[in-house]
């Protein structure tokens, strides 16, 4: 029986990155379609009419929306290698991290990016502020998951690898070795895990995509 | 040996109605604990550390944090009662992503129809109205957003009918009229036990927000 899975993505969305993780964490079979952004195409728009954005799953022509509500897909539709733990209370401590990662260490991070001056001082300092959390969290542990990556990990993947695209680009430092010793090691970690290693985009195409997009918002303001 | 279930929640806080009404649903008994969140206690310091923030559920001594996490970990907890998310990946899929256009959409434009005036305002009622029409759009012909039965979709939802008497006092306009089917589904949810004894009186609210705007030195 085939299974007929596609990926939209672009090839630098971190979102779509999560989606790409899982589904070859799980061995499955996929066809990948790159959308361009400024150029959207009619069956995006049709498979995401309410955000409009990437990254969208089709499963057997049936369209699923927004990375997250994607994973719990994932894991729901394909029951082998786990990405969530079995015990009800675990489960709700992974998707409380996981929203942690969207509601506060996200937008901090992209702030930083993307405001200047004293917002952007206090975005930096929210950021590190998050970074202090997720470090606690780490005790004790190799990966959010444990001993095998899971659903935490892959939700706060992005960080492994934009982290240090965004320390070049804007000359800040985010995760400093000493003073965050196990995230540290823990992006290491991370990205040095065959499947994840294989689908990071290009460094240097990443470099000159947030430059540009950091000079973007300077020349409006 | 009985489950020891404790709610920290405030009365006026739709969040933490979205627990209420899943606990009512399932039929499970529990200690509701009225949080000042003024004055915050040491319970709710240390069971939610990070946030700080009502509802969280104290299930056997453990805290969950987070409305909507809490409601899944009901539903996965009490699963032999009333079952909140559909059994069906694609369908659970469809309320995950409907509960959190509701999380991320409904309440900032909510709010700042009371704690705004003028164009803010005004902007605020345009996209709060533009927000419930997608729902009802969502919601089509079917009785609740789940389908045949009431679920997820609808707890994450319901719980804000009780604020929309303050948002039309205070916008001036009448949901009723912009969007009909969607005040039908407020009644016939109003029909069910668990979410007639969970909300508050929208009138109480009302008096609430007017206090806070006093408190608050909004004019």
């Amino acid at each position: 029986m085939g299974e007929e899975v596609k990926v939209f993505r672009t090839w630098s969305s971190p979102f779509a990155l999560r989606v790409v993780w899982a589904l070859d964490l799980k061995g499955i079979k996929y066809e990948t379609i790159y959308e361009d952004l400024s150029n959207k195409s009619p069956l995006l728009l049709q498979y995401n009419p309410i955000h409009k954005k990437v990254p969208v799953l089709l499963h057997n022509s049936k369209p699923i929306a927004e990375s997250l509500v994607i994973l719990e897909y994932i894991e729901d539709t394909w029951k082998h290698r786990p990405l969530l733990p079995q015990d009800p209370h675990q489960r709700a401590n992974a998707r409380f991290w996981i929203k942690f990662g969207e509601d506060k260490v996200f937008p901090a991070v992209r702030d930083s990016l993307l405001k200047q001056g004293k917002e952007q001082e206090e975005a930096h300092e929210a950021a590190l502020e998050s970074f202090k959390l997720l470090e606690e969290e780490l005790k004790g542990k190799k990966l959010f998951g444990g001993e095998e990556i899971g659903m935490v990990d892959i939700a706060l993947g992005w960080l492994a690898n934009l982290v240090s695209v965004l320390e070049e680009v804007l000359v800040l430092k985010f995760i400093d070795e000493h003073k965050f010793p196990l995230l540290s090691a823990w992006m290491r970690l991370f990205a040095d895990i065959p499947v994840i290693k294989q689908s990071w985009p290009p460094r240097d195409k990443l470099v000159t995509k947030y430059i540009a997009i950091r000079e973007a918002r300077l020349a409006t303001n | 040996m009985a489950d020891e279930v404790v709610l920290l929640d405030l009365w006026s806080s739709m969040f933490g109605m979205r627990v209420r009404v899943a606990l009512a649903e399932k039929g499970v008994e529990y200690e509701y604990k009225e949080q000042d969140l003024r004055n915050k206690g040491p319970l709710l310091l240390e069971m939610n550390p990070i946030h700080k923030k009502i509802p969280v559920l104290i299930h056997n001594g453990k805290p969950i944090c987070e409305s909507l996490i809490i409601v899944q970990y009901i539903d996965e907890v009490w699963h032999h009662k009333a079952p909140l998310l559909p059994s069906d990946p694609y369908q659970r899929a469809q309320a995950r992503f409907w509960a959190d256009y509701v999380d991320k959409k409904v309440y900032p434009p909510g709010r700042k129809i009371w704690a705004t005036k003028g164009d803010e305002q005004e902007e605020a009622k345009k996209e709060f109205i533009e927000i419930l029409k997608v729902l009802e759009g969502e919601l089509g012909e079917k009785p609740y957003f789940g389908g045949e039965s009431f679920g997820f979709v609808d707890i994450s939802f319901v719980t804000f009918s009780c604020w929309f008497h303050v948002y039309e006092t205070f916008g001036n306009f009448s949901i009723e009229k912009e969007c009909p089917k969607l005040m039908a589904w407020v009644k016939r949810c109003q029909e069910r036990e668990s979410v007639s004894k969970s909300l508050p009186d929208e009138k109480k609210l009302l008096e609430f927000v007017y206090y806070l705007m006093k408190i608050f030195g909004i004019e």
